[in-house]
């Protein structure tokens, strides 16, 4: 099979999940008792159960659940997710507004993991079992266990008000294209960033230490070539497929990682919208959200298989 | 074991005497000779035991885990149902009174001191007792997530991977599916549905975690079911039934023991997490998450001019040391299993 018809096929393979999806993220907002009309409705006790039906109506969250989740798909397929009850702006709106601002954290938190994971696993599978190897495994280690929140919490204790180097809050929004405002993206970037690269780096380690012991390793260095250029070239290359599968499964991680650490840091992006949407009980938002953390998601591992399939000639297509 | 035993056990097998391999003290080097192909005719589980015990990271981590156990279980004492199960008490305070109320010298966020040795919390609570006591949520919802979540897996995946066509095809379709969320995100939907609480929680992690789990175990299914043994047992009549949980699924449990043993972290912070996020534990409980979620705005704030760190600190390294210490046993089920090829060990990790 052709590389090109292997993508094809993944890509149709999507289309089932992307309405499986669909329906999970609308079934268990729907289940929710209570919904934002409910909430008006309580604070105001001269709303006859026809005006009720009426508000209803207007939202449509009136009929059937089936019909429900028709009309809300057949809207959102043309792009419209419908209204936020509590100030009526539009869903699409709000998501817009607040996607580049999550999409640069997770930028930065990727750039972050990769630039030290890289370099970092090199070193430890280079120096298996030595000192340097045993310290860059534990603090890998420590990586993968601190809870992110915590970490966010314990950047902004040491290095905003016990060292002073940043503010504590951003003193005011520039947009987010500004340089400035890459010094207020260094804290939640590396927060968010974090396992990922201790992943990334145990995994490279991992897949380097294999890839030393192979044969054309030794071909290379028979050859004369340098040290070096034998890590460099070859190792390095083959190890990095392994980075590339673990990709999706990371991706996933600063999305979710992404909710938590917006809140730590107050950070106006699609994560702490989430909460916000939670907490006011935002159908509409919600669902909005949940889709697009699903779409990212099933896109992130189109990416990451299509990236395999071609960096390993050795993967069939099938 | 008695001779009888050991003459069945022994049956066809070469036996060597007076042949001791420890006594070897130098070696050709090109032979193939190591310490575990010595002891090759014991069973996967005895050499992996063996191994795990020998991997010291792996030890300490037992140990940690065992004695942060110990303490949330002997923190306060248990009652149930009027009879006090449990009589002892190593907190020295209730985990929920408010000291001051008791003890008019005791003030909110004081410093940690002798008689409360991480200070007192933002409501007056003593942080110690707190810190000990909240050891029981998050360890415990911990363990019970993950064995509920890695059976069901095991069950899905064993089914899907056996039976394989259209079965699998739709089986699969749905773990890809619920594949494209992360974990947080359905919990967070799933306890806003229903509310903060113990149970809730439970089943905001459990009601989607199966999924790694199934994925795994179909992989492994489906290289088992090739072997030999498996047509054997086929070709003598065995059921489908017996065939799976007899012969294919106590193959597949290695990776799935190293993924379990690696998700107990992911679960125990993604349960903080909620908490952090005033959606776990309902507020004032000592669970560590909800703990943190409380000083989030006194570390900015901060009462007349102090940063009260204790509050911040201690409850984080309550959840990072109980994390570090599970990963470190996870990996060392990893070496000791020899499941690194599985893939399984690279699943867990981050939220």
């Amino acid at each position: 099979m052709s590389l090109r018809r292997f993508i094809l096929k993944r890509l149709l393979a999507i289309i089932p999940i992307l309405f499986g999806v669909s329906v999970i993220t609308f079934a268990m907002v729907h289940l929710t008792p209570g919904d934002p009309i409910d909430q008006m409705i309580g604070l105001n006790p001269d709303i006859t159960p026809a005006d009720e039906a009426q508000i209803r109506a207007r939202y449509g969250l009136d009929g059937p659940i089936y019909e429900q989740y028709l009309t809300w798909m057949s809207n959102v397929l043309v792009g419209d997710f419908g209204e936020v009850v509590y100030s009526g702006r539009d869903v699409s709106t709000i998501v817009i507004e607040r996607l580049p601002e999550t999409i640069a954290l997770g930028i930065f938190g990727w750039v972050f993991a990769l630039g030290i994971a890289i370099p970092t696993g090199i070193y430890a599978a280079v120096n298996k079992d030595k000192f340097g190897d045993t310290v860059s495994r534990f603090v890998a280690l420590s990586g993968i266990s601190i809870p992110n929140f915590w970490l966010g919490l314990m950047l902004i204790l040491v290095m905003a008000l016990w060292l002073g180097l940043w503010p504590v809050l951003a003193p005011s929004r520039l947009p987010l294209y500004h340089p400035e405002m890459l010094w207020f993206l260094i804290l939640p970037g590396v927060t968010i960033g974090t396992a990922a690269a201790a992943s990334i780096m145990r995994v490279m380690r991992t897949a380097m230490a294999e890839e030393m012991n192979k044969e054309y390793v030794t071909a290379a260095r028979a050859k004369g070539l340098p040290e070096r250029k034998v890590v460099l070239k070859h190792v390095l290359r083959n190890s990095l497929i392994s980075v590339v599968t673990l990709a999706a499964t990371l991706t996933a991680g600063i999305v979710s990682g992404s909710i938590v650490v917006e809140v730590v840091f107050n950070w106006p992006g699609l994560g702490r919208e989430f909460i916000n949407a939670i907490d006011r009980r935002e159908v509409n938002l919600i669902m909005a959200i949940t889709l697009f953390t699903g779409v990212a998601i099933i896109i992130a591992n189109l990416i990451a298989d299509i990236l395999y399939a071609v960096l390993d000639p050795r993967i069939r297509y099938d | 074991m008695t001779d009888t035993q050991n003459i069945s056990a022994g049956r066809g097998r070469i036996q060597i005497t007076g042949f001791d391999p420890e006594r070897v003290t130098e070696r050709e080097p090109l032979s193939d000779w190591t310490e575990e192909t010595g002891t090759g005719t014991q069973s996967r589980w005895k050499r992996g035991f063996k191994r795990f015990v020998r991997n010291r990271s792996a030890m300490i981590g037992v140990i940690v885990v065992s004695i942060m156990s110990l303490l949330a279980i002997f923190s306060r004492p248990i009652e149930f149902f009027g009879f006090v199960v449990q009589p002892f008490a190593i907190a020295p305070y209730d985990p929920t009174t408010i000291l001051y109320l008791q003890d008019p010298t005791v003030n909110v966020y004081d410093p940690p001191s002798s008689a409360h040795p991480m200070g007192i919390d933002g409501s007056g609570r003593d942080l110690f007792s707190r810190i000990l006591y909240g050891g029981r949520y998050s360890l415990s919802i911990g363990f019970v997530v993950v064995g509920l979540t890695a059976s069901v897996g095991l069950v899905y995946g064993g089914i899907s991977g056996y039976y394989g066509g259209w079965v699998d095809e739709l089986m699969m379709r749905i773990v890809d599916t619920i594949y494209a969320f992360p974990g947080i995100v359905l919990a967070l939907i799933i306890v806003a549905i229903l509310g903060g609480g113990y149970w809730q929680l439970v089943l905001a992690f459990s009601l989607f975690g199966w999924n790694g789990y199934a994925r795994l175990v179909r992989g492994e299914v489906l290289k088992i079911k090739q072997n030999e043994y498996v047509l054997a047992a086929k070709a003598l009549g065995a059921r489908d039934r017996s065939v799976i949980f007899k012969h294919i699924l106590p193959n597949a449990m290695p990776p799935l023991l190293v993924l379990a043993s690696l998700s107990i972290g992911t679960v125990v912070i993604g349960v903080a997490a909620l908490g952090f996020l005033g959606l776990g534990m309902p507020p004032g409980t000592a669970e560590w998450g909800t703990m943190l979620d409380a000083t989030r705005e006194t570390l900015i704030q901060g009462p007349d001019g102090q940063i009260p760190w204790w509050a911040t600190i201690y409850p984080g390294m309550a959840i990072f040391i109980f994390v570090m210490s599970m990963n470190m046993i996870g990996d060392g089920v990893n070496d000791a299993l020899d499941a690194q090829e599985t893939g399984a060990g690279e699943q867990a990790g981050g939220v």
